[in-house]
């Protein structure tokens, strides 16, 4: 039942894009075409899992015993960095045609702040669902937490894409062309999304 | 020399805006400046660690090999971010509170690793300090401009000063207002600009 709230909370009700603004820059970057889109949510979905879960790992194990919790911002954004380049060997390897189809987005992760935003929202805040008390999310949490997350980063990033195939073929006036009438779009979405708040 | 620096201050206003013009940065302008005195802040802590990577980067950089660069840039400008966040914790832990995530999130905001690939790796380190103030007050000046336009709408208030009783319109402070304010300000901004 847990893991069913922490699901739906974090694709609906606290969606990474429309309520927590994270990785915003790729969002409005690569959503102009529907099977770009995909690919990047693709990347960016396998990226924050194995980030979330990596991190977690680190900062339970060596940061918090050794007293070095501060030097968290630094030690995940070499480890996300490292990894994406991991990610980015193994799959050349193993799934070329994967590679080829997520092609420059696998690199432009590491600066996705949504990666880093997840990685330190699961060790440092804690969560409330249903009834349960407080509590700071367990390894399985934690891991279902980034990948429902990043499924919501998906969700959206599709629906905007669609959205705005559509509105490339629309007459838009011309001080609105391009990024202006995008960011008016994500601000209606953000608001029928805020129709979902209150259910979990 | 000093006209030069002068205009390296003044173009970020402008010119080479960061939030209106390079569209940088946009993840910490959505989300922190639901009132005006949060995108000041917010706008202050990044010119802090822009000034300070873009000095130490100018300094490193001919020094640094080129394939490692970037992940040099990073960790130098992960440093700052760490050295600001004691920083605040320990003079002003209330903001560090209000702003949270977006603190540590300074590390991946492509204006600072911008700057460091533009104008810090080449040139000199008072021209750079120049310039990361420059871009720094512009990024500071856009955000304040959001947070009081968000803050009037959603709250009826002005940095704190209530000058409407009651409750505003709720949508500026939450999410969708975020997008729909920077977006009609980029068409006020585009509007005035190709004049």
């Amino acid at each position: 039942m847990e893991y069913f709230l922490i699901i739906i909370s974090a694709i609906f009700v606290n969606n990474i894009v429309l309520a927590q603004f994270l990785g915003i820059c790729p969002f409005l970057g690569v959503s102009n075409k529907l099977s770009t889109a995909t690919g990047m949510s693709l990347a960016v979905c396998f990226v924050i899992t194995f980030a979330t879960v990596v991190t977690y790992l680190l900062n339970q194990y060596l940061l918090v015993p050794f007293g070095l919790d501060f030097l968290q911002t630094i030690a995940f954004i070499l480890v996300i960095a490292a990894l994406v380049q991991t990610v980015e060997i193994v799959l050349k390897k193993v799934s070329p045609s994967l590679y080829q189809a997520l092609g420059i987005f696998l690199p432009l992760i590491t600066t996705n702040c949504a990666v880093l935003g997840v990685a330190i929202t699961v060790v440092t805040k804690e969560f409330t669902f249903g009834s349960a008390a407080p509590h700071m999310l367990n390894l399985a949490e934690s891991a279902v937490y980034a990948f429902a997350t990043a499924l919501g980063y998906g969700l959206a990033m599709v629906l905007f894409s669609g959205l705005r195939e559509h509105l490339a073929l629309c007459n838009v006036p011309k001080s609105f062309k391009g990024l202006p009438v995008a960011l008016i779009t994500v601000g209606i979405m953000a608001m029928a999304f805020l129709g979902f708040s209150g259910i979990v | 020399m000093a006209g030069r620096r002068f205009s390296l201050i003044t173009k970020g206003f402008l010119k080479e805006n960061p939030t209106f013009v390079l569209l940088l940065g946009m993840c910490p302008t959505l989300a922190t400046t639901t009132s005006a005195i949060n995108g000041l802040e917010m706008g202050l802590a990044t010119l802090f660690v822009l000034v300070l990577s873009n000095i130490a980067i100018s300094l490193i950089a001919p020094k640094v090999p080129d394939k490692v660069h970037i992940p040099v840039y990073i960790v130098v400008i992960a440093t700052f971010v760490t050295v600001l966040q004691l920083l605040m914790q320990a003079f002003v832990p209330e903001v560090y509170r209000t702003l949270g995530l977006f603190i540590p999130l300074i590390v991946v905001n492509c204006i600072i690793l911008g700057r460091a690939e533009a104008f810090a790796g080449k040139n000199g380190w008072l021209d750079s300090a120049c310039d990361g103030l420059g871009i720094g007050l512009g990024f500071t000046v856009s955000l304040t401009v959001i947070g009081i336009i968000r803050e009037i709408l959603g709250n009826g208030s002005f940095f704190g000063w209530k000058f409407i009783q009651g409750d505003g319109i709720l949508a500026f402070v939450m999410a969708p207002g975020a997008f729909l304010v920077l977006g009609y300000l980029m068409v006020i901004f585009n509007k005035i600009a190709k004049k």
